[in-house]
């Protein structure tokens, strides 16, 4: 048989569709994260715009076949700029029963159902719970498209020449659902060969054998005649430039290593193992070369603690989290508040509270960034937008780390720091310096005096080995200027106030907001972090289907962008979507005595286009005075406000 | 010194005085109190150093103790309860050039902040560690502390502290510290000369001072500072001499089996069959065995228990950083961007 991987035949018709959305879902140790990776770095290679969801429980290998143990990923391909993984899915691939049943749901009708039927037998059945098989279901069979496929025996048959044993080789069966799967969409099988070269090198029959099952999996869909056609898929009309596919945590690990090259500093990272954050340690622990020095804490509360004593030794230093780490650090913060040290916090938000759900997303933790701490104790707080926008938003958060002198937090999530998308590579020396300034003279008369302060309230930073600068700092309250410990009451109050000027006044340093949609008119969606995708996708629709609404994303959450409140008032509603229980929503309100409505959600997954949408529409015909909107969109289950 | 001899200086170090590490600012611990002499014998021994004023930095934690910074004119940190270790850490890993200090209490370093003492010890950063060990809760007036004893009564334990006590030196030694060493507030001459081999040691140096905190536990180490009992109940270590102590330097410690034992010199005993002090070992087992002789079974060992080598973290962290530069070059951003898969658009 002729290997079909450079000139594909086209025995089949090809559809060229926009866009597809695919979801692998199988055991967690099938392997599916894997094959997720590979078709969505291969269409990103193929030059579509691409998005991923990958969903996977927080236990590392939990009971085989039971619905707990499925592991999901999700990835949307297009001809367009796309924003979200896509809300129904066009093709599932489900591994076993339970990864069916629990995914089953998501699956456009009509859409196709690749099933592995060699494990759907009683045993398959039951540890699914199920009590007859799914694939029987007339409900199932009526409503998609179903192929079986007996995945595990044709996969033991491909790879019998290479003498693995069967439990090997049944780990090679997500290589032959991925070459089906990229048959299918008209894929070059050429990256993952490399791919499989190079993470299977040192072990040459398992490379053989991970080559051999993939591409009888394409074969598969070349020889037999279950699928009707295929579907292609052109390249998205991005901008100009190069483009490589980029995740998250990776990101945001590359735009503190671009922010340590603008400032022309070490990078210090302290950080203690936590899901979702600890790809970011992974990440840089990479990056010796760079001299960026990685420091694994015996705990998160000495992760922060150690960068700031990086700080105070003149380094970039940062710290990252989630959620229950950030809670542990909170006292160190407000030392780094009160030391007035330049320092990143990063908390890649998860569901909570405690442990929650560590490996699913929230946008639950803004107000502890905010306000979970002892004392009036203000930080600038950014959020990052999108897997590439982690690169940009660490880069601004260290700017105004070093300008105002003051620890800064950058929130992310787990469904951004997870998530893929393209991203157009820049070049460093596109980037201006982000300059860094340590005196070395005296700054009153013969005297240094810490906590003397520039025009924008920001005391120098003046570091150890400075002869003739030596001062102490302290987590007790500072004289103004001297920073000799005080326990006067007016220079208490005098100092809380020019700690909460200083973060106030960077609103004077920051973009004005930007809005997309009509400058006025009926509702404002405004939103935060990780549901960009989401809500500007909704919002063009809505706009498409011409509802008078408009769309504002926040980056700066404290403080906010100066030109926040008036652009409010342009609203006859305003709409805060949001994956906790309207936390940006109480900030708004209390701010800007702003009637603003919550739409809201905390299931541990990302909004869907289409459940915004739904609610967009619900608030602008309340306001025409119009009936509830009729949606035949599936109820999900949602906390409304 | 003045400010201007220190910039101007280029090939000779000036010469430091005591009073060059007075800060300006008023000490405030309660007359009487152990820290004050603690404080003499460090601004004694820094301008023996040799090390330049700037480099030098004192970062602590909460308690009284922890005050120590802001009356010393160096660079210094007062930090939040427990965790200097893992500041003065951060710190040495991106300047291993400093000279750092971690000045900590018995509740600040092995209550609140355990972990991190545990941590910072097994890393062997290379920072000196002076716990001031009063037994008591002091700035939070007179609550038991992990090294009060069995027993003790105070506010917090009006029926006594039913935990047994931590004891500073076998934890240190516990995590396998380099150098470990115990002094006296007021044996001046002994603490000074502690000190400064703490702070010529490369790693973490571990020294516990017995502190009198004369408000809230008055005379806890009255046993081994009185001049009429301390000459039974100290034993001053000396590295390669036998352990002999006592008025009439007629005790020592013999070890019998695997115990130590109180022995009198004469009637056939003699130096040869006591317990020699060897603070190179590379065991810690006698620094450990040293470290349980507890008053009143055992006079409690004064001096150097171990100083020996490994590799300190921070070096070896820099090596990392070297050795990745060496084999793949010098980091260059434009390169890792433009790495592995990318595709044009036009």
């Amino acid at each position: 048989m002729s290997t079909t991987i450079d000139s594909p035949s086209r025995t089949r018709p090809m559809q060229i569709i926009e866009s597809a959305t695919v979801r692998l879902a199988g055991d967690s140790g099938d392997g599916m994260q894997l094959v997720g990776n590979q078709l969505t770095n291969t269409s990103a290679l193929a030059g579509n715009d691409v998005a991923t969801f990958p969903d996977y429980p927080a236990e590392i290998r939990a009971p085989r076949g039971t619905r707990a143990g499925v592991s999901g990923f999700q990835v949307q391909f297009a001809a367009e700029d796309i924003f979200t993984p896509g809300d129904e899915v066009d093709a599932l691939v489900a591994m076993n029963p339970a990864a069916l049943v629990t995914n089953i749901g998501d699956l456009k009708r009509g859409g196709l159902l690749i099933v592995n039927s060699d494990s759907f037998d009683e045993k398959d059945l039951r540890l699914a719970e199920l009590k007859s098989n799914p694939l029987d279901d007339p409900q199932i069979t009526q409503n998609y498209r179903v192929i079986r496929v007996p995945m595990t025996s044709l996969t033991r048959k491909a790879v019998e020449s290479t003498g693995l044993s069967v439990k090997l080789a049944d780990r090679c069966k997500n290589f032959f659902a991925m070459g089906l799967i990229f048959w299918l969409y008209d894929r070059s099988l050429e990256p993952t060969l490399r791919f499989i070269r190079e993470k299977f090198g040192s072990k040459p029959e398992i490379a053989e054998a991970n080559e051999l099952a993939l591409k009888a999996g394409w074969n598969y869909g070349e020889t037999t005649e279950i699928f009707a056609s295929r579907f292609h898929v052109d390249p998205a009309r991005l901008a100009p430039g190069v483009y490589k596919n980029v995740m998250g945590n990776q990101a945001l690990a590359w735009g503190l290593m671009t922010a340590a090259a603008r400032s022309n500093v070490d990078l210090f990272y302290g950080s203690y193992p936590i899901t979702p954050a600890s790809d970011i340690l992974h990440e840089l622990a990479k990056f010796k070369n760079f001299r960026v020095k990685t420091f694994q804490a015996e705990d998160e509360i000495a992760a922060i603690c150690a960068a700031i004593g990086a700080a105070f030794g003149g380094a970039m230093a940062v710290t990252a989290s989630s959620g229950p780490g950030i809670a542990l650090k909170a006292e160190a913060m407000g030392l780094g508040v009160m030391l007035e040290l330049p320092l990143l916090i990063i908390d890649v938000q998860r569901g909570g509270p405690s442990t929650g759900l560590p490996t699913k997303t929230e946008q639950a933790d803004l107000l502890q960034v905010l306000y979970g701490r002892n004392g009036e104790c203000p930080l600038p707080v950014l959020a990052a937008r999108s897997p590439a926008d982690c690169f940009d938003v660490v880069q601004e958060a260290w700017r105004i780390a070093v300008r105002y002198m003051t620890p800064v937090v950058v929130l992310s999530d787990g469904y951004i720091a997870n998530g893929a998308e393209p991203w157009r590579v820049p070049r460093l020396a596109d980037f201006d310096p982000i300059p860094i300034h340590h005196p070395t003279e005296p700054n009153d008369g013969d005297r240094f005096l810490p906590y003397l302060r520039d025009e924008k309230l920001a005391r120098p930073w003046a570091i150890p080995g400075t002869p003739g600068l030596e001062h102490r700092i302290g987590g007790l309250e500072k004289q103004d200027g001297t920073g000799n410990v005080s326990y006067d009451p007016q220079n208490h109050e005098k100092m809380v106030h020019l700690r909460a000027r200083k973060v106030a006044q960077i609103a004077q340093d920051i973009p004005e907001q930007a809005v997309f949609g009509p400058s006025e008119g009926d509702l404002l969606l405004v939103s935060w972090g990780g549901t960009y995708g989401a809500c500007i996708t909704a919002v063009q629709e809505c706009l498409q289907q011409g509802l008078s609404v408009a769309h504002v994303h926040l980056r700066y959450l404290n403080p906010f962008p100066r030109n926040l409140g008036s652009l409010l008032g342009n609203y006859r509603r305003v709409l805060v979507a949001e994956l906790n229980l309207g936390q940006l929503r109480m900030l708004l309100r209390a701010q800007f005595l702003v009637d603003a409505r919550g739409y809201n959600k905390v299931q541990g997954r990302p909004f869907t286009v289409g459940e915004l949408v739904e609610a967009i529409h619900q608030h602008v015909d309340e306001l025409n005075g119009q009936g509830a909107f009729a949606s035949p969109a599936k109820e999900k289950e949602k906390v409304r406000t | 010194m003045s400010e201007g001899t220190g910039k101007a200086m280029s090939t000779t170090l000036p010469v430091l005085t005591p009073n060059d590490f007075a800060s300006d600012q008023d000490v405030r611990w309660c007359p009487g109190c152990g820290d004050y002499s603690i404080l003499a014998q460090m601004k004694k021994v820094l301008p023996q150093l040799g090390i330049p004023r700037e480099k030098m930095v004192f970062i602590s934690g909460i308690g009284c103790s922890s005050r120590f910074p802001y009356y010393v004119n160096t660079y210094g940190i007062h930090g939040i309860h427990g965790r200097a270790p893992a500041i003065a850490t951060g710190l040495k890993c991106v300047r291993p050039d400093l000279h750092v200090w971690v000045i900590t209490g018995d509740g600040d370093a092995l209550s609140i902040g355990g972990n991190h003492l545990l941590h910072a010890i097994r890393r062997n950063v290379d920072i000196n560690i002076v716990l001031f060990n009063n037994r008591i809760y002091g700035l939070t007036k007179g609550q038991y502390s992990p090294t009060s004893e069995f027993g003790k009564i105070t506010k917090s334990t009006p029926m006594g502290a039913i935990d047994n006590p931590l004891n500073p030196l076998s934890v240190a030694i516990g995590c396998e510290a380099t150098f470990v060493a115990r002094s006296i507030d007021v044996h001046i001459k002994h603490l000074g000369e502690i000190l400064r081999r703490a702070a010529e040691h490369k790693g973490t140096s571990f020294v516990e001072v017995y502190q009198n905190c004369n408000v809230f536990n008055d005379r806890a180490w009255d046993y081994a500072t009185d001049r009429q009992t301390k000459a039974d109940t100290i034993l001053e270590l000396e590295h390669g001499k036998p352990m002999i102590f006592g008025k009439n330097r007629d005790k020592g410690i013999r070890l019998n089996g695997t115990q130590p034992e109180v022995v009198t010199l004469g009637n056939g005993i003699t130096e040869d069959d006591l317990l020699f002090h060897d603070e190179k070992a590379p065991e810690p087992t006698l620094a450990y065995l040293l470290s349980r002789m507890r008053y009143p079974e055992f006079p409690e060992p004064i001096g150097v228990l171990r100083d020996i080598e490994r590799p300190v973290y921070e070096e070896l962290m820099d090596e990392q950083v070297e050795q990745a530069i060496r084999t793949r070059g010098r980091g260059d951003l434009d390169k890792l961007f433009m790495s592995g898969d990318t595709w044009t658009v036009k």
